[in-house]
């Protein structure tokens, strides 16, 4: 059995595995730190970082860093909320974002973590990268313009010989996501729905099922992202 | 010495533009022109998208009835997701539509009577305009302004629980809606709280369209010589002939009422419809093939529509349409002003459709959605409350819009605007060497008749205040009025 540890997040005392990445002993002890990329029980990627936290004074990434005893993490307080909150502007910039027409708006993690740090315009200047849409595979839709690189597909989907049925393709600023056109042919309804599920963004759509959610019944139509702990991470 | 009249930009209707006026040597109107100068290109961005983003993406071109946008590609993609049009959604999915769309009719056009056409009854077309306007009908007629707020509020609630929000909702889905009317809801806009019921709304609707038989019967010849001018009438009429604000046939008829266009499908069009392009202007000129440029032309809207009907399908509204055809002995109506005659018998019509919709059971029923064989290409037809919109889209293989043609209500009555400011101008401006209140007035109430959207008609943004200027024939400005 693995050892109990005792931490504390902003002075609240915690208790976790040792061992335990800081942001699922988190949620487990009641507290939020949002995520984007991370997903429990996967290999973390630590690509986002919108869970930098302060670990023992040093900023660190909640999803890669394992709590131990007598860690003091600090999440909430001024300067960290407004260094989450510069990194969703960079990760709105960076792509593009056209909320009113997605069909994920209310449903997704990055316009609800927009809205939860009350960005109003970014205070970066826009990318406007161009990037191609990838419609040609039968049940997914691939909107390039929206990926925010947090690799969560890449680690999920896969078929049954154990291969990603997406991949990152080419470097810095000319990094994709792709999706491997044969393995999409038999991907499943199944498989496609999750892939949409898991995307924090509207990057992965499934075809022909667009809008069929009525307003009022998505995820953060009635709660701020983080109010549901349990269901953050899937 | 020729001179230029510029009106720009044009108060109190939805959009941008302005009134060019040319006198010649002899201070007479030689040209008028209704100039739109807003560019968007939604056409063009659709391109690409997944077809199923259509009635949510291309809606945002307005903010004044998205409902109409959304509803009218939805219709199209029923076609291209094998659902057929009209009657091819099950019950619920196309009850929910129409009383989305009538509810949107209802605050449509209860906003231009009572917040944008109304200052010019209540007040006097030629009061001083720090006072005719929405401000000053809230002081002087406190009853009827709280009306007017109150059932565009009504109108706003029905679209919410059909499209999901007030503006800009998602409810029309390919081949039906996403959601069905709940019995609590349903109740609540039958018996609401206070004045918001579906009765009280008959009821105020009827009040407001009393109210302006009253005023017209006082008026009458103001009205009637305003702005009179023959020309066609174009809708889509139900198949028997009834006013369907939501699906019917492509009928015209001309200015005797003979039709000319002959209750066709509207998924061919463009069989029948061409736009005409001028340099001075982004809106482009739709007329009827058959007939040509010069005589094809053809108004849309509440005035159109009682022209090209034959009877309102709802008991209160078929009354009042029998008093107005028997107006002009069942012809059609050439009346400028009359429009908001028709407007307020549609609104009431409308109010009346609502309440029949509400107590219909199949609202509440789960079968939302029909898809059949996929098609490439759809048209989908709506009567807008500024008249018949067209949108026609063509998908490719990975279900991407590779072509959207959108002929918006304004842009039909694009030509008609143009003839009636051309009237009004040669009425009021011939011989005069200086812009006065009352004849910038009158070409801004000729316009104002049509409801223009002009964001809509350009697929443009922004709102429409009034600047005119007159020009001698160098070119060098006389008199400037910006409002
Ligand atoms: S497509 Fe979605 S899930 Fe995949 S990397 Fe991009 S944002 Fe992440």
């Amino acid at each position: 059995m693995s050892e109990i540890v005792k931490f504390t997040i902003d002075g609240k005392e915690c208790q976790g595995k040792k061992g335990q990445l800081i942001v699922d002993a988190a949620a487990d002890n009641g507290v939020y730190i949002p995520v984007l990329c991370h997903m429990r029980d996967l290999i973390p990627a630590g690509s986002c970082r919108i869970c930098t936290t302060k670990v023992n004074g040093r900023y660190m990434a909640a999803c890669t860093t394992p709590v131990d005893e007598g860690t003091v993490v600090e999440n909430d307080t001024p300067e960290l909320l407004d260094i989450r909150k510069a990194i969703v502007e960079m990760l709105f910039v960076e792509g593009n974002h056209f909320c009113p027409s997605c069909e994920k708006s209310g449903n997704c993690d990055l316009q609800a973590l927009g809205y939860k740090y009350q960005m109003m315009a970014p205070r970066f200047p826009y990318a406007f990268e161009r990037r191609e849409l990838e419609a040609s595979t039968p049940k997914i839709f691939l909107e390039k313009n929206r990926c925010i690189f947090c690799k969560r597909c890449v680690r999920v989907i896969k078929d049954d010989q154990g291969r990603s049925v997406f991949a990152f393709k080419g470097r810095g600023k000319t990094l994709q996501i792709n999706i491997d056109k044969k393995l999409a042919a038999n991907l499943s309804d199944e498989m496609a729905k999750k892939a949409m599920d898991i995307c924090p963004v509207g990057a992965i759509l499934r075809k022909e099922v667009g809008f069929v959610e009525p307003i009022g019944t998505k995820k953060y139509d009635h709660k701020p992202i983080g109010s549901d702990l349990k269901n953050i991470y899937q | 010495m020729a001179q230029k009249v510029t009106i720009e930009p044009v108060t109190r209707v939805e959009g941008h533009g302005k009134v060019t006026i040319h006198l010649d040597d002899n201070m007479n109107v030689a040209q008028t022109r209704l100039h739109i100068v807003e560019f968007r290109g939604f056409e063009r961005f659709v391109q690409g998208r997944p077809y199923w983003e259509a009635p949510v993406l291309v809606q945002r071109l307005c903010g004044i009835c998205p409902v109409s946008h959304h509803l009218a590609a939805a219709k199209a993609l029923d076609v291209i997701v094998g659902a057929g049009t009209g009657h091819g959604l099950t019950p619920t999915g196309e009850k929910m539509r129409r009383l989305m769309h009538y509810g949107q009719m209802f605050q449509s056009h209860a906003l231009h009577f009572f917040h944008l056409s109304s200052p010019d009854f209540l007040l006097g077309y030629d009061a001083d305009p720090a006072i005719r306007n929405v401000i000053g009908v809230a002081i002087n007629f406190p009853e009827l302004a709280t009306q007017g707020v109150l059932m565009r509020k009504y109108g706003q609630e029905i679209i919410a629980l059909t499209a999901g929000k007030k503006i800009h909702g998602t409810g029309a889905i390919p081949g039906g809606i996403n959601k069905n009317l709940t019995i609590a809801e349903r109740d609540s806009l039958l018996h609401g709280a206070g004045p918001l019921n579906i009765d009280q709304m008959v009821a105020w609707a009827d009040g407001a369209l009393q109210f302006f038989k009253g005023y017209y019967m006082k008026n009458r010849e103001f009205v009637d010589n305003f702005a009179y001018f023959p020309s066609n009438h174009l809708s889509l009429v139900r198949k028997d002939g009834a006013l369907d604000l939501y699906h019917g046939v492509l009928r015209a008829v001309d200015t005797n009422g003979n039709k000319i266009l002959n209750d066709v499908d509207y998924q061919d069009y463009f069989n029948y419809i061409e736009e005409d392009v001028k340099s001075w202007s982004y809106m482009k000129f739709p007329y009827l093939k058959h007939l040509g440029k010069e005589k094809g032309w053809y108004r849309v809207g509440p005035l159109a529509r009682l022209n090209t009907a034959d009877f309102i399908p709802t008991p209160m509204a078929q009354k009042e349409f029998e008093i107005f055809k028997a107006h002009t002995n069942g012809k059609p109506n050439n009346y400028c002003l009359h429009t908001h005659w028709a407007r307020l018998i549609e609104l009431l019509h409308s109010a009346e459709v609502i309440k029949d919709l509400l107590n219909d059971p199949d609202l509440q029923k789960d079968d939302l959605v029909v898809k059949g064989t996929k098609q490439k290409e759809g048209v989908g037809l709506i009567e807008a409350p500024r008249g018949t919109l067209f949108h026609h889209y063509r998908i490719n293989d990975n279900d991407q819009i590779e072509m959207a043609n959108l002929i918006v209500s304004t842009t039909n009555n694009n030509e008609p605007m143009n003839q009636s400011v051309n009237f009004v101008a040669k009425k009021m401006m011939n011989g005069q060497a200086q812009i006065t209140e009352p004849m910038k007035n009158a070409v801004e109430i000729a316009i104002r008749a049509y409801d223009p959207c002009l964001s809509c008609a350009t697929h443009a943004l922004g709102k429409m205040p009034l600047d005119i200027k007159l020009y001698n024939a160098t070119g060098e400005i006389l008199d400037h009025f910006k409002s």
